[in-house]
């Protein structure tokens, strides 16, 4: 734990790319290898399932340190971060325990056939032989959700680094479906493993900074709509389908219509697309597909009421050959044959959108919503297929998001990155009887500078407070963004917002001004 | 009750003066120099000794102002008045006011720790005691002084060793004397900001012993390995190109949370704080026997809310116009 924990701090305690990588290499090259097994494990998100209760680990925790439960959960709200929160309430611990990550790690796994009182007993053992900073990585470990600055091409540069290998080598024999507790660094890292699960790593666009004209000449790209679905990767190899998330999770038990559907079994291909609610020859809105995410079983009515497809748009395995270096247009040719020859409904084409001049791909953008799309993606048609994201081939260009402008009524206290400062605002707007309705929060988006500003307004203006919330007098005017928005029935308002922020304060605008729920209910219309 | 909460401020209807007002008002008594706590506009100002230049340096030269020691006992229209070490900067005091059977103890801002460099916090037994609340919270527990400054000495050390200067963000009065004087004991060489140096020579010239190093010049050579201390809000000037390549760090109690050393964007955060933290908070309020607490700026809903239900006090929040420690250092409670 000892070693981890610092390779957490020395991760933790600095900004710079060449640090990070740095520390990574070292604790590679330092620590024992299970710990470095488990270890990628945990940076790419194969963390065992959450093994205490959080509830219960609150009230031991508040216990030992002779804190009411009220107060705990206070803390944790303030904190922002109960891992955090709990490793300062508890007492000074003897910083004795000498347990490596992976014996950790076997210890929580073993709790789930163990009573709570035995579980009781093992975690009050471990926090009270560690030190504050180890704390909160073990109780990082126990609670799951474990993010720490590191992104997937940060460990994976760190890893060819050490061992002497492409970026893409590494990445490839990373993903798919393995666990630490079955798989050495051997087995992970150096051989080759047959696993018809195997996924290639997603190639991530970047948003288009530049003027279209920069890009050359129209010819040289292939535009998609840019659809408001969850990115997927088909794996169809043998008679299994396996569907992964841009996360690298598998979905497939989530969307049985594609992995139980004979048609895509045995193609001997891996398919990149974006699953969408589909009916009628259209999307149906992303709230329909938001049904669908997150269960382990879907009911039949959802299955029903939000069919998804796969909307096909780039070939990275063909015939078993790993054709992702082949030019764009080749893919494309290949994968337009295969959707062909499938020729199922849960499998369509993402259309390219034919245009002769940059001018015109303008006009056509202005006409993204109305397609319920969200942009377009731009992609060159003779660049191979990229491994994480990287400038170049693939651009996004979303639309322009739907803004409004919104009074500040609430100011609640951040947690987090930002404790002590009033950071979260409620924003309403007008009825149409000119009575105030909330209708969002919104947290981002303004500068550190205009937060003190406007703390300092809300110290003069409470109406009220009740616990980290204060009312406050309607007067200070916002544009809000956001990229989507739907009629909702558990919203005041009855409209829910997708992506909401801040885009900018203001000042020169008064309270008569602000936008009216109507305004609202006309963007739900478009 | 021989103290009232106006919206003026603190105020003693028996003596007809204020503790801390933050409106104007002709007759100040006030707990420290930090700007929170004295402001400008007041008719007369009774300080404590050690307060006195830095009033006078952030005031104006020409106010009306009478400093006393602490323990030194004025007499109001009846109410005796005296000043007692609060332990949070050189000069902060706890005013205590006794009047019949009342005794009240107006702590302004305090910390318990010993910091070598204020006069160590003295409870004061009372029937009614006024506390701050800026770190009052079972999340805040600051480790002993030294091991914090063990710590940033070994950041500076391996900045050095890098050919990199330390720049460290601290209010100009208060934590930047103490990290001044902790490093000059190590031998660390040390530059300050312009408003540094004037609060220095201010304490010096109330009798302080301490280190007085020089301001940051735009001529001179910076070796590596040297640490400037300047207020947060000289962070966001060119006015650092002077001693480039630099780590920079905050120290301020509010490091001791992970999410607000990240929003504060520095490289490093060093817990360190001039409030008491919670154990500081609860015995402060213990030690003296008050069964009447009013608690002012800080988390003052949830510490009542403690010290009713669980030491069974008679607590109550207090709205004052304090700010006590920003999280936002650029805040400026000191500088």
């Amino acid at each position: 734990m000892k070693q981890f924990a610092r390779l957490i701090a020395a991760l933790d305690q600095t900004t710079s790319t060449t640090k990070k990588k740095d520390a990574l290499v070292q604790y590679f090259r330092e620590a024992p290898e299970a710990d470095r097994v488990w270890t990628i494990a945990l940076f790419t998100h194969r963390r065992p399932r959450r093994s205490v209760n959080t509830t219960l680990l609150r009230a031991w925790a508040g216990a030992e340190a002779g804190i009411p439960a009220w107060l705990v959960d206070e803390c944790w709200h303030i904190a922002g971060d109960m891992s955090e929160c709990l490793a300062a309430l508890l007492p000074a611990g003897t910083n004795t325990c000498s347990m490596s990550l992976a014996e950790c790690m076997d210890e929580i796994g073993s709790w789930k056939s163990r009573d709570t009182e035995e579980v009781r007993e093992a975690v009050l053992g471990i926090w009270r032989g560690l030190e504050r900073h180890e704390r909160f990585v073990f109780n990082k470990l126990i609670t799951g959700g474990f993010r720490v600055g590191v992104s997937q091409q940060l460990l994976v540069q760190s890893l060819a680094r050490l061992l002497n290998l492409e970026d893409a080598v590494v990445s490839l024999r990373l993903a798919g479906n393995w666990s630490p507790q079955s798989t050495s660094w051997q087995e992970l890292l150096h051989d080759e493993r047959s696993d018809d699960a195997r996924l290639y790593p997603f190639y991530l666009a970047y948003p288009l900074e530049q003027e279209l004209s920069q890009l050359g000449t129209p010819e040289e790209w292939f535009v998609e709509w840019k659809w408001d679905g969850i990115r997927g990767q088909l794996v169809s190899r043998g008679a299994q389908v396996h569907l992964w998330s841009r996360g690298e999770e598998l979905i497939s038990a989530q969307f049985p219509e594609l992995s139980q559907e004979a048609a895509l079994a045995g193609l001997e291909a891996v398919i990149d697309g974006e699953i969408l609610a589909w009916s009628e020859d259209k999307p149906l809105p992303f709230q329909a597909l938001q049904t669908r995410l997150g269960r382990k079983q879907v009911s039949a009515a959802a299955l029903k009421k939000a069919p998804v497809v796969l909307l096909a748009y780039d070939l990275l395995e063909w015939e078993g050959a790993d054709i992702r270096n082949r030019p764009h247009q080749e893919r494309r040719a290949l994968l337009e044959a295969l959707v062909q020859r499938v020729n199922h409904p849960v499998l369509r084409l993402s259309p390219l959108v034919s245009f002769e001049s940059w001018q015109e791909l303008k006009s056509l953008h202005a006409q993204s919503r109305e397609q319920q799309a969200e942009g377009f993606m731009l992609k060159q048609r003779h660049a191979p297929y990229q491994t994480g994201r990287r400038k170049g081939s693939w651009w996004k260009w979303k639309t322009d998001p739907y803004t409004v402008d919104a009074v500040m009524i609430y100011a609640q206290r951040g947690h987090g990155r930002r404790a002590g400062l009033y950071t979260d605002f409620t924003f309403a707007v007008y009825d149409a009887q000119r009575n105030l309705v909330p209708f969002t929060k919104a947290y981002s988006g303004l500068s550190d500078d205009e937060f003190a500003t406007i703390n300092r307004w809300i110290k003069d203006h409470t109406i009220e407070r009740f616990g980290p919330v204060c009312s406050v007098e309607a007067q200070l005017v916002f544009e809000i963004a956001f990229e989507g928005i739907g009629a909702s029935k558990r919203h005041k308002s009855g409209v829910a917002v997708r992506f909401p922020r801040i885009l900018r304060w203001r000042r020169d605008k008064t309270l008569a001004e602000i936008n009216t729920l109507d305004d609202l209910r006309v963007l739900i219309g478009g | 009750m021989l103290i009232s909460f106006t919206e003026r401020g603190f105020y003693c209807a028996q003596g007809d003066f204020y503790i801390d007002p933050w409106k104007p008002v002709s007759r100040a008594v006030i707990t420290h120099a930090h700007a929170d706590h004295a402001y400008r506009g007041h008719g007369h100002y009774l300080a404590h000794h050690v307060s006195g230049p830095v009033m006078r340096l952030r005031l104006g030269a020409d106010i009306s102002l009478e400093t006393i020691e602490y323990g030194e006992k004025r007499y109001i229209n009846g109410v005796e008045l005296s000043l007692h070490p609060a332990g949070h900067i050189p000069g902060s005091a706890q005013v205590r006011l006794a009047y019949k059977d009342e005794v009240w103890v107006i702590s302004g801002d305090y910390k318990t720790e010993d910091d070598g460099l204020c006069t160590p916090f003295e409870p004061i037994r009372c029937t009614h005691f006024v506390t701050e609340s800026t770190f009052g919270l079972p999340l805040f527990r600051w480790r002993p002084q030294q091991d914090v400054m063990a710590e940033l000495l070994h950041w500076i050390q391996s900045l050095a060793a890098e050919g990199r200067n330390a720049f460290i963000h601290a209010y100009s009065l208060g934590k930047a004397q103490r990290l001044i004087r902790a490093l000059h004991q190590a031998g660390v060489p040390i530059l300050v900001h312009g408003s540094v140096r004037n609060t220095n020579k201010a304490l010096l010239e109330a009798g302080l012993n301490i280190p007085d190093p020089p301001m940051v010049t735009a001529q001179q050579h910076i070796a590596p390995g040297t640490v400037i201390i300047a207020p947060a809000s000289a962070a966001e000037s060119s006015w650092t190109k002077r001693f480039e390549p630099f780590g920079e760090a905050a120290a301020s109690g509010w490091m001791a949370l992970r999410g607000t050393r990240r929003w504060m964007n520095a490289e490093r955060g060093f817990a360190l704080s001039d409030h008491a933290d919670w154990d500081g908070l609860r015995a402060a309020v213990l030690a003296t026997g008050a069964t009447n607490v009013y608690v002012t700026h800080g988390y003052a809903a949830l510490f009542s809310r403690y010290l009713q239900e669980e030491h069974g006090l008679n607590a109550q929040v207090v709205r004052a116009q304090f700010t006590g420690e920003s999280a936002d250092m650029r805040e400026e409670e000191a500088s």
